[in-house]
């Protein structure tokens, strides 16, 4: 009987008025990389992300977690502009970062998305060979000339995703020969290869096994020295362990936000609860 | 719950009131495969349906057209008195006179006109411009005979066919008893031989059977499908490329592609007609000409490409574009590194598609003069020539019994062309095809 209460809770609490979601916890950091105030996204009529306002600290992991269809995808990929491809998808607010709203009509979305780096869901590594998923990128840009700089470049990328030590006998095979946690690898590779600031996962390791994913943990962990990271996942482990700061969305709201540690003990908000201890979700 | 209504299924059989699933899996389990065993019998069935089909078109244009890759040829003494060639210019000696003056000493017995006519008529006109050609090419000495094999005409070679019988009566056939009893005395002498048939593969088109060739057509061909691909592909692509990248998704895009596809249906002789009107008549290009040709073509294979092209973009996960655009590449960087290489095969193959509709397209050519009788080899994209197919449909056309094997053989060398064109094609596709 009293399961039965909770769960009419759990579910009338869910489905509250909209008013009373504001987000708890302190949304600003002492040294922000990227700054977003109200934003707003929308695909055609529909509201997927409401008055979003959050700060993502200088090499800091920021989790973002929350049931399916909460807007965290649709959010991250706000932050280097992904959501451009989309055709009815429209932002609004101020996505800041180097104290510039990246959604000004002055800012050129290839530059922008050169520093603001992209890990995907599934491994999507182009179709050609390992050396040359990592050397297209700084090589469009221009940031390698000659074949010497493209060796090194992809030698310490690789490096620094943890791969070199696999690969380094066929840089030459197709980059789609590789098991999928090693794709993975590959293309946080070739996302730190053009040396961004910010490196944007998107649930990274949904498709991979336990040990693969184990090994992108540890790898995020030493990323973060050198870059800011936004990390999407399902996972409430997986946020526990690798983020310093955790942000709960639910229904296209930021519901809360706040130390991984203070998030996942004592949560402030009802729903966060709810969802942290598995009963919705 | 299923068990429960499968219960009053299945009723009474049931000794224990309940009934596994299983058992209702293993009663259906016969039925299926019946009906999967029928299924591929209909596919089977359908398959041979095609495949006789096609045996039987192919047989019944290699049979009826093989005999046309020989050509019957008979000898003829040619003894070149003094004074026959010009010695000033030996081009412009009287070759007809000399080869009639050496058949007439072959048949010593004929005199009377109406007979030399009729013994003329068993040599092809070409025999002249044979002689002369030897002639030219290496000048004799006055008093020597030649020995030359000369094309027979076209009745005496459908004679030796045998596609012409000599048992029927004389009324009934193109050569009258006199002439059959001549030609006898010429194969008595070993004198009439079948060779292959170089002329068909090396000359243009002739009122003469056994004078026509098919590489006139064939060059005609060539120009104007270089003049289609150079056009349609580069465009096609571009148009795809665009649409499907680049352009923003509105009402006139919609438009656009609405009317792509309707393009694509239109009857192609209407594309001749807009050739006739914008092509010749308003900016006054050659007609007959493989450069118009092409351009009326292409304007019909447009629509297949791009089609075939934006299926082939649409074909490629967008997780590629995604990846590129997210180390911050450009779109015509996505597009020409990651999109189109993978979408070239598809393009390759509604290219081909495009190209082998246009090879065995007349109807338009119709409308810009390409079924006029051109005898030259076409040298240019400028210069008036014929098409394989329209030179199929004019022979067709033709009364002489010899130009019903040609028609066929023409058909044979057109096949030849298309299956060779679209092998270029898929070994060009299978090297890009490294989709790993």
């Amino acid at each position: 009987m009293q399961e039965v209460l909770n769960k009419k809770n759990v579910e009338k609490r869910i489905l509250a008025p909209r008013e009373s979601r504001d987000t708890i916890g302190r949304i600003n950091v002492s040294n922000p990389r990227m700054i977003c105030r109200d934003v707003n996204v929308y695909y055609g009529d529909k509201q997927a992300i409401r008055n979003v306002s959050i700060d993502i600290g200088c090499n800091e992991v920021l989790a973002m977690i929350g049931p399916s269809g909460c807007g965290k995808s649709t959010f991250l990929r706000c932050l280097n502009r992904m959501n451009d491809t989309i055709d009815n998808c429209r932002v609004t607010g101020e996505i800041l970062f180097d104290d510039k709203d990246i959604y000004d009509s002055s800012i050129d979305v290839v530059p922008l998305r050169a520093q603001i780096g992209m890990v995907f869901q599934k491994p999507n590594p182009f179709p050609k060979t390992i050396y040359e998923n990592v050397a297209w990128a700084p090589r469009i840009h221009g940031i390698i000339e000659s074949k010497s700089d493209a060796d090194e470049i992809v030698e310490t990328s690789l490096q620094k995703a943890g791969l070199w030590g696999e690969v380094k006998d066929r840089l030459d095979q197709p980059g789609n020969g590789l098991s999928g946690g090693q794709q993975q690898r590959l293309c946080i590779a070739r996302a730190i290869a053009v040396s961004p600031e910010v490196i944007l996962m998107d649930e990274p390791c949904s498709a991979l096994d336990p040990i693969a994913t184990a090994k992108i943990e540890d790898l995020i962990e030493e990323l973060r020295t050198q870059y800011t990271i936004a990390i999407v996942t399902h996972s409430m482990q997986q946020a526990s362990r690798v983020s310093q700061r955790t942000a709960f969305f639910h229904l296209g709201d930021l519901i809360e936000v706040g130390a991984t540690e203070a998030i996942f003990t004592k949560p402030s908000h009802q729903l966060t609860e709810d969802y942290i201890t598995g009963r919705y979700g | 719950m299923i068990k429960s209504t499968k219960k009053s299924v299945v009723g009474s059989s049931a000794s224990s009131g309940r009934i596994k699933a299983i058992d209702i899996v293993n009663k259906g389990l016969k039925r299926r495969y019946r009906k999967e065993k029928r299924f591929r019998l209909y596919g089977m069935l359908s398959i041979l349906a095609s495949v006789a089909f096609l045996a039987f078109l192919l047989t019944s244009i290699v049979f009826n057209g093989y005999s046309a890759f020989l050509q019957t040829y008979i000898k003829l003494d040619v003894p070149l008195e003094a004074g026959m060639i010009d010695k000033q210019e030996p081009g412009r000696s009287d070759f007809q006179g000399i080869i009639k003056s050496a058949i007439r000493s072959y048949y010593p017995e004929v005199t009377e006109r109406q007979d030399k006519r009729e013994l003329y008529a068993l040599f092809s006109s070409g025999a002249a411009f044979q002689l002369r050609d030897t002639v030219l090419s290496n000048p004799p000495e006055e008093g020597t005979t030649l020995s030359l094999w000369v094309l027979a005409d076209d009745d005496v070679d459908m004679l030796m066919k045998g596609h012409m019988k000599r048992d029927v009566p004389e009324g009934s056939r193109r050569l009258n008893d006199k002439q059959l009893r001549w030609i006898e005395r010429l194969e008595a002498d070993k004198r009439v031989e079948k060779r292959f048939n170089t002329t068909f593969f090396s000359a243009g088109d002739s009122r003469e059977p056994e004078l026509a060739g098919i590489w006139g057509a064939v060059k005609g061909s060539i120009y104007t499908m270089l003049v289609t691909l150079a056009l349609s592909f580069p465009i096609g692509i571009c148009a795809a490329v665009y649409l499907e990248e680049f352009a923003p998704k509105n009402l006139a895009t919609d438009f656009i592609e609405v009317n792509i596809n309707n393009l694509a249906a239109v009857p192609s002789i209407v594309f001749g007609l807009l050739g006739l009107a914008v092509f010749l008549n308003f900016f006054g290009m050659p007609r007959s000409t493989p450069l118009v040709g092409g351009i009326v073509l292409m304007l019909m294979t447009l629509p297949t490409i791009i089609i075939a092209s934006r299926a082939a973009l649409k074909a490629v996960p967008p997780s590629i574009r995604e990846a590129a655009l997210g180390v911050g590449s450009s779109k015509l960087q996505v597009v020409a590194s990651h999109v189109l290489p993978l979408a070239l095969p598809g393009m390759l193959t509604g290219t081909i598609i495009g190209m082998a509709q246009a090879l065995g397209e007349t109807a338009p050519l119709l409308m810009i003069g390409m079924v006029a009788f051109i005898v030259d080899i076409p040298g240019g994209f400028t210069d008036p020539a014929a098409v394989m197919p329209v030179q199929i449909y004019l022979w067709a056309d033709s009364p002489e019994r010899a130009f019903v094997e040609r028609t066929s053989a023409a058909i044979m060398v057109l096949l030849a062309f298309l299956i060779s064109m679209n092998a270029v094609a898929v070994v060009m596709r299978k090297r890009f095809e490294r989709r790993w």
